[in-house]
């Protein structure tokens, strides 16, 4: 197991180089220029040698070739450089949003997973009775609305008829829970909703399945209690795509809460990636899609690696 | 001593004086949350035009001069105690205030606002300024004392004064910048009414009373009134609105739209106050004069014509941030005409039906009868998506046929830098309302890069560089007339419409002045804060 652990984790090097590669020559065909919305943003007057100056002073001016060897450089040596539009390291920007959105991703994901189990197993295990149809209607409620819609829905509800809203600017749990709780929550809650509902009916579906199999059958005939049928065999083998579906939510998270992250007005790595776009701050995007790129990968290995647990057949790199 | 003179400036005060609560008595405390609507990436004043980095950082700094919001657009002096301008207008004396210091407690001198003018002037390497065209004429700042201030320029040029008080002439510590010349870039330190105390990049910023702050009321009060404020940033409007509504911010001071407005008053008006001006940005159509038939003047004119502004801005202020009708300057502002004095320029005749029989006949004369064209615009709700859906509906009634693109903002200023569109939809933002700094974007492209639609005008060109020089106000006007003339019957670039600003501010917030511009009144030096009843 160590040795496919160090396996994958060297297999990493070269897919983030192809990330870095891919991503950088991506962004150079993009339109739109960071010193014009830098210094003619809102129309000023700026006379030609400002605008060339400044695009010397960002590199801009530079062959292509020489921006792509500084960047791999830079990815090589865990420099990712300076955003160009606020002149601050990459690594700063990103790990001031990054304590916010790795906590409402975390808080989703135990919502969305205290959500899933509970009713996709109550809604396999109770397959077209009225409680099934019930939990089928909330999941594909789940699934329908964008949570960026769920949170505008919590917003108004707690604004309009408990005339309260969340704080508006992030305290860190360690400093004063309760203030953090009281704003993360309802992201989270608007986001693990959608979540459960993909676990939900991947935990049911799946469930319904290993419950015709031949070892559950078995197991049955031995006398094995149903709830030992259901927590041990059916249960540990109906997980495993639920992980998958798990892990992958979990990345996708990392970035792509943007639209919900700007109805609470979270200040987080989604909304941080879009802004950095807009202003095409190359040097910040390239930043964001490389953490982003690891975490996936990341994931993905910690998932594998669950994947061995959960299921002890399985067995990476042995004999 | 002699002030800027401005001839619209008597009645436009009257009109924005609503914005003053001077009956109440100021009182000291509190802490003033408001809602920042867009951020700089930079904290330096001439590091980017950006209405942003001003709402950012105003509060901690002074400047030279500043524009009198009580008399607007006046100039009245801020480190400067007073002034005067030589008979040949190229000399500009300053007195500033003795015993000012910033916030570190070193004192603040002339040394330190000739390093600052210096810098926007002549950056150094690795500083970017904006301001560096618009301080061209600067020959030397010279120190006689440390509060004796000398300016001298090459020639005379009357919009100097308003230019020298513009929001983004923050004075920095001459010490600072001679051991780092970007030290602004990241830090601020100043000397206005308001201490640094922290930044959280996209979440928040806050100041806190400066207690060493050289000025007081006029009843000899410390300013300023408040303990301090916090900034909030709001990605998205909507949200801003929901805190406004609920009460966690207090105002904020760019703008809301008429929608947000109502929703506003419906849900939060008893708590709220709204303040209401003409705003100094326009939009501006702009012709590709590279591109046929658009290198026409008649197919240029029978576009303008077509377009019915008057019912615009009754229509599009229901809507969006749109009003005013006006030509190359704000109308009510300083050189400004109104529109029944460009009633016989192309797309200013109240007569719209008589205008778009007169546009069909030029289109017909130049030959493109059946023309199809794509209007080129921004992806940004506001004010650029009603504008372009109304144009689009105003050039099908001359039986033209246009297609609606548009794109974000960097790939919109990349298209407008490489010509790549038929007509655009541009803006012009005044933030200094003289016309020798705003109407350079109607000079031929070779001089200004933000004219954006090729056109090469010697003899518009000429117009503006006299009024540049000329110092006799009246004369200069009938130069802004012809120069505003020319333009507009040329129409290579032809104003379409004036925004207009709403600003939504808790009742408990007094002291903040309204005016044209975003830009002013951001320092809350003399914003206190009511007792909630």
């Amino acid at each position: 197991m160590a040795r496919y652990i160090l396996k994958r984790l060297l297999y990493m090097i070269p897919t983030l180089f192809g990330v870095a590669a891919l991503i950088f020559l991506m962004l150079r065909v993009v339109p739109g220029d960071i010193v014009e919305l830098k210094l003619r943003g809102d129309g000023a007057a700026v006379s030609e040698e400002v605008i060339q100056a400044e695009r010397e002073r960002l590199g801009l001016n530079r062959p292509l070739y020489e921006q792509f060897a500084d960047w791999m450089v830079g990815v090589a040596t865990f420099d990712l450089g300076k955003s160009m539009w606020t002149e601050t390291p990459v690594v700063d920007e990103i790990a001031s949003r990054f304590g916010l959105t790795i906590q409402v991703a975390i808080m989703a994901t135990i919502i969305a997973v205290l959500l899933a189990l509970p009713l996709g197993i109550i809604s396999a295990l109770y397959k077209d009775s009225w409680l099934d149809q019930f939990i089928r209607l909330f999941t594909i409620g789940g699934l329908a609305m964008p949570s960026f819609w769920v949170g505008m829905i919590i917003i108004l509800t707690l604004l309009n008829v408990f005339n309260w809203l969340p704080p508006i600017t992030y305290t860190p749990i360690w400093v004063d829970p309760l203030a953090n709780i009281s704003q993360l929550i309802w992201p989270a809650l608007a986001v693990g909703y959608r979540y459960s509902a993909v676990l939900t009916r991947m935990v049911r579906s799946q469930i319904i399945e290993v419950m015709l199999e031949d070892y559950i059958r078995t197991a049955r005939a031995k006398g094995v209690f149903e709830r030992l049928v259901i927590g041990r065999h059916a249960l540990r083998n109906a997980l495993l795509p639920a992980i998958t579906v798990l892990g992958l939510e979990f990345a996708f998270l990392i970035g792509g809460l943007v639209v919900t992250e700007q109805v609470f007005n979270l200040n987080g790595i989604g909304r941080l990636f879009v802004q950095a776009v807009t202003k095409n701050d190359f040097t910040l995007v390239q930043g964001i899609v490389m953490l982003i790129a690891v975490i996936f990968i990341t994931t993905n290995l910690i998932v594998d690696i669950l994947y061995a647990y959960l299921d002890p057949r399985i067995r990476y790199g042995g004999k | 001593m002699r002030h800027l003179h401005y001839p619209l400036a008597a009645a436009l005060a009257a009109a924005l004086a609503t914005g003053a609560a001077a009956q109440d008595k100021p009182v000291k405390g509190g802490t003033l949350v408001w809602g920042l609507s867009a951020e700089a990436g930079t904290l330096d004043c001439g590091g980017t035009d950006t209405f942003a980095v001003i709402h950012t950082v105003a509060p901690f700094y002074s400047t030279l001069l500043r524009v009198n919001l009580d008399k607007y657009p006046e100039v009245e002096g801020d480190l400067a105690k007073s002034w005067t301008i030589s008979q040949d207008g190229l000399t500009y004396s300053f007195d500033i205030h003795e015993g000012v210091t910033f916030h570190d407690g070193s004192p603040l001198t002339s040394e330190d606002i000739k390093a600052s003018l210096d810098r926007y002037r002549n950056p150094p390497a690795g500083v970017p300024s904006f301001r560096k065209a618009s301080f061209e004429d600067i020959a030397s700042i010279e120190t006689p004392s440390p509060t004796k201030l000398v300016i001298t320029l090459k020639a005379p040029n009357p919009a100097m004064l308003l230019n020298l008080a513009g929001p983004n002439g923050c004075i920095y510590s001459a010490k600072k910048l001679a051991e780092d010349p970007k030290f602004p870039i990241t830090n601020v330190m100043g000397s206005g009414p308001f201490k640094f105390v922290k930044y959280e990049k996209g979440a928040s910023i806050e100041g806190v009373r400066f207690d060493g702050y050289f000025k007081k009321d006029k009843n000899g009060t410390q300013l300023p009134y408040l303990d301090g404020f916090k900034g909030v940033v709001f990605s998205q409007p909507a949200a801003m609105i929901n805190a406004l509504q609920g009460g966690q911010i207090m105002g904020e001071f760019r703008t809301i739209t008429p929608a947000q407005k109502k929703t506003l008053q419906e849900t939060a008006g008893d708590k709220l106050a709204f303040y209401e001006s003409d705003w100094n940005t326009g939009l501006v159509l702009a012709f590709n004069t590279k591109k046929p038939p658009f290198d026409n003047v008649k197919v240029r004119q029978a576009l303008s014509m077509a377009i019915d502004r008057f019912t615009a801005g009754k229509a599009l202020s229901q809507q969006s941030i749109l009003k005013s009708v006006g030509g190359l300057v704000r109308p009510g502002a300083p050189y400004g005409a109104k529109p029944e004095a460009l009633k016989d320029l192309p797309g200013f005749n109240p007569d719209i039906k008589a205008a778009r029989e007169k546009a069909k006949a030029l289109l017909k004369e130049a030959g493109v009868e059946n023309l199809k064209f794509e209007l080129f615009n921004r992806s940004t709700t506001q004010p650029y998506t009603p504008s372009g859906v109304y144009l689009i509906a105003q050039w099908k009634e001359i039986g033209v046929e246009v297609t609606h693109k548009q794109v974000e903002t960097p790939a919109y200023r990349e298209g407008i830098k490489t010509g790549s569109f038929d007509v655009a939809l541009d803006f012009l933002n005044a933030v200094l309302e003289d016309p020798s700094l705003t109407l350079n974007k109607y000079l031929s492209s070779s001089r200004d890069s933000t004219n954006g639609s090729g056109f090469e005008d010697k003899e518009a060109d000429a117009l503006y560089d006299a009024q540049l020089r000329e110092t006799d106000p009246k004369k200069r006007e009938a130069l802004v007339r012809q120069f505003e003339n020319r333009v507009i019957t040329q129409g290579a670039q032809t104003p379409f419409i004036w925004w207009y600003r709403t600003v939504a501010l808790s009742k408990q917030v007094k002291g903040w002045k309204m005016s044209p511009s975003h830009l002013y009144g951001q320092d809350f030096g003399e914003v206190w804060l009511a007792q909630a009843k």
